[in-house]
């Protein structure tokens, strides 16, 4: 399945914004060496000064739109939840794990359990894990 | 500081100034460029006063247009989704696709409602025949799907038909804004489109949670029912719901949930009406156990009581029960556990999983205090039962 890919317009918005970032980048290295030229070889100081000035700001905007483009392309995603399904023997108590596998539901009895063979084992949950904290506010 | 005169600087600013020249940047008379400054933010003053409103909502737009692209990513992936599903799972050999698009734009039109009486057992009609037309569909693009896997199938539709639905009334306003350009219709699509993304991620994670059978949330109230009947035995109850009778704390325990493992919520006020009936109007209590939107600030999972019929829906179900309630003066309470919409659609989390531990107990405590031994009572776990058996 092709979850990972971006649609054509998406990524149309994201072609026409890195030719502007290009530009914006290629101006901003321009006014960098007019500062320096400015600087060392016409020693006009404020020239320079406001040169230097608009050549970080260009590059800073460039590499912040850039940033954030990358990040709603990572929006752009769609990352399934690894949802794991949990099996116990009613009669051993033994639980284990494994990924959710298609057909599996809650309370299915499965095979016989490898302790003992006369109880079947049964699915007892189906769950997803969410590992990362949610932010809090305390109010 | 000496300002120089407006026409003096448009004489300097139109003439052929040089890049480099000190009095441009400062360098000879530093009053210069305090004037310039002036005078360009003066220019910026008045272009904010005539054009702001418009950068406004241009901005505003940008926003929009920005959530608008992700819409359609998660419709076309959710569409994507439902194709391969039904493929797959229906063994289809003809191309499945022009049928799954005239499904995703099937709509539903409420009765009318000038004369209120008798409305609802027309929209219970009515949703009765949106529910059987979409399971036929369903069987026609997959004709091998039968069972709990048909009622998956159909619920994976409905999730894509809701994305398609969001998507479009979406563009339908950012389209008429942008016609109209008026602030007004941007800034209120703009306002509640987080709240419109984040039901939209929700489906986007239903689907697959329903193309694969996989607990959601909102199947909470059906896992803690299924729990109580397990190892009893069990009988199907119209429409679609499934019953056993508990012995519970002394008393007798009707415990109900939607027929499973298949995606399905069966019709609560039916089955209820039907045990209801069946024992003459002697019922101690109902019980209704449901997932419940949680608050901001609550933890999901979180289990508290009260009184009301808990369900959800159009109201027919919680119509009819309340009906029965009333003609046969049986108390009902509600036990519901707290989730987020996002969790109510998307395979159920581990916190919510644990709550029906403490809901259990708190059916207990409840049955303990509020009914006497030797009474029967309802315990109906409502919800959806996809991924539950019983």
């Amino acid at each position: 399945m092709t979850q990972n890919q971006t649609t054509t317009n998406a990524n149309k918005i994201s072609n026409y914004l890195m030719f502007i970032v290009i530009i914006v980048m290629g101006l901003a290295i321009v006014a960098l060496f007019s500062a320096v030229y400015a600087y060392t070889v016409e020693n006009m100081v404020y020239e320079a000064g406001f040169m230097a000035i608009i050549g970080i700001f260009g590059l800073a905007l460039s590499a912040v739109v850039l940033y954030q483009n990358s990040k709603r392309s990572a929006a752009l995603k769609i990352e399934p939840p690894k949802v794991m399904t949990y099996i116990e023997c009613k009669n051993c108590n033994t639980k284990t794990s494994r990924e959710f596998q298609r057909g599996d539901f809650v309370f299915k009895e499965l095979d016989a359990c490898p302790k003992c063979p006369e109880q079947k084992q049964m699915i007892t949950g189906v769950y997803k894990e969410i590992k990362e904290k949610e932010k809090t506010y305390t109010v | 500081m000496t300002l120089i005169p407006i026409s003096d600087m448009i004489t300097r600013v139109t003439s052929n100034v040089p890049i480099y020249s000190n009095q441009w940047f400062g360098g000879g008379n530093g009053n210069d460029w305090t004037a310039y400054l002036g005078f360009l933010s003066m220019i910026f003053f008045v272009f904010i006063l005539f054009y702001g409103q418009k950068l406004q909502t241009r901005m505003m737009m940008r926003d929009v247009e920005s959530s608008l692209f992700k819409l359609k990513f998660i419709k076309e992936e959710g569409r994507k989704m439902a194709i391969e599903t039904l493929k797959e799972v229906g063994k289809s050999t003809v191309d499945i696709a022009p049928r799954v698009d005239r499904c995703l734009d099937y709509f539903t039109i409420s009765p009318q409602s000038m004369d209120p009486a008798g409305i609802v057992a027309k929209l219970d009609h009515i949703l009765d025949v949106r529910d059987q037309r979409i399971k036929d569909d369903v069987k026609l693009i997959a004709p091998q799907c039968e069972g709990a896997q048909l009622n998956n199938m159909e619920n994976t539709l409905e999730a894509a038909m809701a994305l398609n639905y969001i998507y479009k009334i979406v563009r339908h306003f950012y389209i008429q804004g942008k016609k109209t350009m008026s602030l007004y219709i941007i800034m209120q699509l703009q306002m509640i489109l987080p709240l419109v993304m984040k039901e939209a991620e929700a489906y986007s994670a239903a689907l697959k949670a329903f193309s694969l059978g996989q607990p959601i949330g909102d199947s909470v109230g059906p896992l803690i029912a299924s729990r109580l009947m397990l190892g009893q035995e069990v009988r199907k109850v119209p429409k679609d719901c499934v019953s056993a009778t508990v012995p519970f704390e002394g008393r007798t325990a009707i415990v109900m949930k939607a027929e499973g493992p298949g995606g399905n919520c069966g019709k609560p006020g039916d089955a209820i009406e039907t045990i209801i009936e069946e024992h003459e109007g002697k019922i101690a209590m109902l019980i209704m156990i449901d997932a419940g939107l949680k608050l901001e600030g609550e933890d999901v999972g979180e289990v508290s009581e009260g009184i009301g019929s808990a369900i959800g829906g159009p109201g027919v179900d919680a119509y009819k029960i309340e009906e029965k309630l009333v003609k046969y003066k049986i108390p009902i309470n509600a036990v519901i556990i707290k989730e987020d919409i996002g969790d109510a659609v998307s395979p159920m989390r581990k916190e919510i999983h644990e709550a029906a531990d403490k809901a259990i107990e708190r059916v207990r405590e409840l049955v303990v205090e509020r009914t006497k031994e030797g009474d029967t009572l309802i315990i109906f776990g409502v919800g959806n039962s996809i991924g539950i058996g019983q």
